[in-house]
């Protein structure tokens, strides 16, 4: 009993780090067509916001959710007006772009931080359950999830920007004819979306050691994740996320933590194949 | 492609002989080595995906298959001509079954791009986890993150004790490069070549006109795998170990990198970008005022953005805007065919 709902957990904490982790990225692939592949370098700057704020003296949940967000959004901004914007459309080349300038920040990470590993200790406590420990901290990055998912489900349904936002991902030449600058909500969008990166890399940061090179392990299973969901935005991170958490832990419990990982890119192999066009390709059409 | 084939590979044996000359003058043949052979991995993804239009994140993947087939195989075996056989062959029937699985699926761009990635980094961890004593293949450990070390080297076929290596290893490599350098241009100018370049120009015409577009996809793939194969197994040699580091992304993104610095549909430029940028990082790996990857993450963007054909096609049309003769425009052309009209009318 107590086994069966540490696996339950185990697994919704695993669901929503792929959400958190993906969900940067799939704003930006969603809206722009555009991927990024220095999305889990975001990642690694929101971490180090974070610990830098933190050290500064700011309390460590202002930071990971205010402070962090504002500073990898800032610098997306940056990115998107000097590189992106004049690769619209060129799918492989903005990878090839972004994927330099991947590289770029770990350099650059390198000379500021150094090749060494920091990090801060989790803000929540673990609690014991019966014979096991739970990590208090995966309830926080679960209920950041759910709560990511929500707002941007609000936002893209409720609210007139996200309106204007979804118009301009069907027909942004109708958008631009009716007033609303293309370019402008390009923008904006790449702000939000890598603001959301800043976001997961700062709310995973307390659990793992940071270096440099931290974003290398999010990027593949982001990538895979976006990829596999397919063109709708929410529905396809949800069921993606789902279908790839289950199964990495379901073989992370039966045989290792390493086959977890091989499963879940096994199977990643294996979705594509048959479902090339993404899980919402096939089903859940014309969601959202 | 201008010129005939004899023409090519004049030039090509002329210059390697030169090359093999001069070259050992200027840097030492230690680092020089491994330049030749960046130089064939650079060629292998230059020719599917310069000629074949098959973006391929993962050619490390077969780099690192070459590389520990060799090492596998020359722990049990105890001589080299066998294992450098093999080295070529696992990773071409690997790319075979894998591009197979993918062209047979009719998958392109971003989702060939996620499976080849996907594939690079099962192997990178499934190869970093096998440091126990019960993953061993004949008498060979794999060993984990520390990779393998202490196989037989290279050595004159058939004559274990007779290694090579040093001067007569780049030797070895640099006519290596050059064989592999004329196989590509043979393949290219054959019937196969031509279709495998329509099929990146443009596939369904292809297909409607009758070729077998997966098949000829699958056999080119394998074919660049094939020669990753042979680079990873003289890296191998080289290094004399291997790691799990050779299936890592970082090395798949290099290998991106120096084909899209090189030049894309040509055979020089992947060849040159990879020893130039390779030599570049050698020489920036001695300072410590800047971070190595910021420069070739800097170098990337900006070809990206200013110079998206490369140095060789850049240089190339240079070339011919400035010496060349210059062949007759559209509209010259035009011009003269209807002042032929008129003087015949």
């Amino acid at each position: 009993m107590d086994l069966s709902f540490v696996i339950l957990v185990e697994m919704l904490y695993a669901v929503a780090s792929l959400i958190l982790i993906s969900a940067g990225l799939a704003v930006v692939f969603g809206m722009m067509k555009v991927i990024n592949l220095a999305h889990g370098e975001f990642m690694m700057m929101g971490g180090y916001a974070t610990i830098t704020a933190v050290n500064l003296g700011v309390n460590v949940f202002v930071a990971m959710i205010v402070i962090a967000p504002l500073v990898v959004g800032l610098i997306g901004l940056v990115v998107e007006r000097l590189v992106i914007r004049h690769l619209y459309g060129r799918l492989v080349d903005t990878m090839l772009a972004t994927w330099g300038l991947s590289l770029f920040f770990i350099g650059l990470a390198t000379m500021i931080f150094g090749n060494t590993t920091t990090g801060i200790s989790t803000p929540i406590p673990g609690f014991a359950f019966g014979d096991y420990q739970i990590n208090g901290y995966n309830f926080f990055i679960i209920l950041v999830s759910v709560a990511l998912l929500v707002a941007v489900l609000f936002v893209l349904k409720a609210t007139r920007a996200g309106l204007i936002a979804r118009g301009a991902m069907q027909r942004a030449d109708m958008a631009a004819a009716l007033g609303y600058s293309p370019d402008r909500i390009y923008m904006a969008t790449f702000f939000c979306g890598s603001a959301l990166s800043g976001l997961a890399g700062a709310v995973l940061a307390p659990l793992v050691g940071l270096v440099p090179t931290s974003g290398g392990a999010y990027i593949a299973k982001a990538f895979i994740t976006v990829i596999a969901g397919g063109p709708s935005l929410i529905a396809g991170l949800f069921s993606s996320a789902s279908f790839f958490g289950v199964i990495n832990q379901v073989f992370t419990f039966a045989i290792s933590p390493v086959i977890g990982e091989v499963a879940l890119l096994v199977a990643a192999v294996v979705l594509l194949r048959l479902l090339p066009q993404g899980i919402t390709g096939s089903f859940f059409k014309g969601k959202l | 492609m201008p010129g005939s084939l004899q023409k090519d590979v004049l030039i090509a044996v002329v210059v390697t002989a030169l090359l093999i000359w001069l070259m050992p003058l200027l840097i030492g043949t230690y680092t020089l080595t491994v330049l030749v052979i960046y130089g064939m991995l650079g060629l292998s993804l230059g020719l599917i995906w310069g000629f074949g239009g098959i973006l391929c994140f993962g050619q490390a993947a077969f780099f690192g298959l070459g590389a520990y087939t060799y090492a596998i195989a020359a722990i049990n075996i105890g001589e080299s001509t066998l294992p450098m056989i093999l080295a070529v062959l696992v990773p071409a029937v690997f790319a075979a079954l894998l591009g197979a699985m993918m062209f047979y699926g009719r998958l392109t761009d971003v989702y060939l791009g996620v499976i080849t990635l996907v594939v690079t980094l099962i192997l990178f961890k499934f190869i970093n986890s096998t440091a126990g004593p019960q993953y061993v293949i004949g008498t060979a450990r794999l060993g984990g993150f520390n990779g393998i070390p202490g196989f037989q080297t290279l050595n004159v076929p058939g004559d274990p004790e007779a290694y090579i290596w040093g001067d007569a290893y780049f030797y070895v490599c640099a006519i290596a490069l050059a064989l592999v350098y004329l196989l590509v241009s043979v393949l290219l100018r054959s019937s196969f070549g031509r279709i495998a370049v329509g099929i990146r120009e443009n596939e369904t015409r292809l297909s409607l006109m009758g070729y077998d577009v997966r098949a000829r996809k699958t056999v080119l793939f394998a074919v660049g795998a094939a020669i990753a194969g042979l680079a990873g197994a003289l890296f191998a040699n080289w290094g004399e170990i291997v790691t799990p580091n050779l299936f890592s992304l970082g090395q798949s993104a290099e290998i991106i990198i120096w084909c899209i610095v090189g030049g894309l549909g040509t055979r020089l430029g992947p060849i040159l970008g990879a020893a130039g940028l390779a030599y570049l990082k050698f020489l920036l790996g001695q300072q410590s005022l800047v971070d190595n990857t910021l420069i070739t993450g800097l170098i990337l963007v900006l070809f990206v953005l200013f110079l998206p054909r490369g140095v060789v096609p850049a240089l190339a049309g240079l070339w011919r805007i400035s010496f060349g003769r210059r062949p007759l425009g559209r509209i010259h052309q035009a011009r003269r065919h209807r002042r032929r009209e008129r003087g015949h009318g």
